[in-house]
């Protein structure tokens, strides 16, 4: 799957099928500090993505 | 996961609350929480006008279209703060709100937007301010916000100034204030702020939703918000103590909610009473000499406030580019 990083931009692949929650693991991030979107609406801790899926890691922190 | 309004399936969830929620709920739970934090803390009566400072990011933008969901006379205000193409591209986004979000929707009749340009208005910007008085670009940023957000208010005789500040945020400045006992600040940290001394009221109406879920609300409701960071923003203090707290908060889901809302129920007012008390109290109030706004401050006698002293200051200035302050800055 491919998985697109935001703040900095960054594109990278996993092999699927796997869940959000294992995903945010796998890239050390807390679940309170981002959404995860695919096909432009939002997808839960306890999903599964397939191998094809395209999903955005979306910082939610913001600074200002 | 299931909706824990309808059953249908869930699109978040809030660990804090223990609930998961489809889109329509969640969408109705954030403005339940906004409709409640606004009647709870008196944030604003029914007729009242209320001005927006929005920045093209998630808070103020979910914030803008809660408060029209909600039945508000809502208007919006941008401050273009001249921090290169972090500043232009935060404009589009407030532009597009308007036009691709709100104008299809019938809103545009009843909400106006008003842009301000710092370098062609008041012939600065905050690169250039943070150079030219060697304040940290932040604080730069967020004195001549302040300003011109209060007399905008003031001059466009709105009842209230509301601001896009959420539970994260003022979780971290409470944080930031407890760890260096900043009682004055203490005093003041409220979700609202009554009218006084020439300064609008102020209201957060956000309090009560973490920033995880106002972004959330953006995604679900199609708005399109700048998700990239502000270039000056990175490393600072307040950023520090939001990752401080998004760690307890992991562990901990609710603790946020509880170490600010239990210092609104259990200890604020005993800061300030404490303020009240001080010897050095607040100082008396006068106009500034330059642009009337209400000041404390004093240059040789003369009232001067301190965007007034700040904005003098950064337009005798060279112009600074972003990438230069960053550069100068490390």
């Amino acid at each position: 799957m491919l998985v697109k990083l935001r703040n900095p931009s960054k594109d990278l692949i996993f092999d699927g099928p796997m869940s959000v929650v294992k995903l945010l693991k796998k890239l050390d991030l807390q679940r309170e500090s981002v959404l995860v979107i695919r096909d432009g609406t939002l997808v839960p801790g306890d999903a599964v993505l397939p191998d094809d899926a395209e999903v955005e890691i979306r910082p939610v922190i913001s600074g200002g | 996961m299931k909706c824990r309004v309808c059953r249908a399936p869930g699109v978040i969830d809030i660990r804090r609350h223990n609930a998961n929620f489809c889109a329509d709920h969640f969408l109705r739970y954030c403005r339940e929480q906004v409709a409640r934090t606004i009647k709870e803390f008196d944030m604003a009566a029914p007729g009242d006008r209320l001005l927006v400072a929005v920045s093209g990011g998630k808070d103020s933008l979910a914030l803008w279209d809660i408060l029209l969901e909600l039945g508000y006379d809502v208007d919006g205000l941008y401050v273009g703060l001249g921090i290169g193409d972090y500043s232009d591209v935060s404009g589009t986004y407030v532009q597009n709100f308007v036009s691709t979000f709100l104008e299809p929707r019938g809103e545009r009749s009843t909400t106006t937007l008003t842009h301000i340009d710092l370098r062609s208005e008041y012939d600065y910007d905050v690169p250039t301010a943070a150079d030219a008085t060697g304040r940290a670009p932040c604080s730069a940023c967020g004195l001549s916000k302040r300003h011109l957000f209060d007399k905008a208010a003031r001059e466009g005789d709105y009842d209230v100034l509301v601001t896009g500040h959420n539970l994260d945020d003022e979780a971290a400045v409470l944080y930031g204030n407890v760890m260096k006992w900043q009682i004055d600040y203490l005093a003041r940290q409220r979700p609202v702020l009554a009218a006084e001394n020439g300064f609008p009221k102020k209201a957060k109406p956000l309090v009560r939703l973490s920033e995880r879920e106002t972004a959330a609300y953006c995604v679900l409701r199609g708005i399109d918000y700048q998700v990239e960071e502000c270039p000056m923003a990175a490393g600072n203090r307040h950023l520090e103590y939001k990752h401080a707290l998004a760690a307890a908060e992991e562990a901990s889901p609710g603790m946020k909610q509880a170490f600010y809302f239990g210092y609104l129920r259990d200890a604020a007012e005993l800061f300030e009473q404490s303020n009240d008390g001080a010897p050095d109290g607040a100082p008396a109030l006068l106009a500034c000499e330059s642009c009337g706004s209400p000041t404390s401050g004093d240059t040789n006698g003369q009232p001067r406030c301190a965007f007034c002293r700040l904005s003098q200051r950064a337009a005798a200035a060279e112009p600074v580019p972003v990438e230069l302050l960053q550069t100068r800055r490390r």
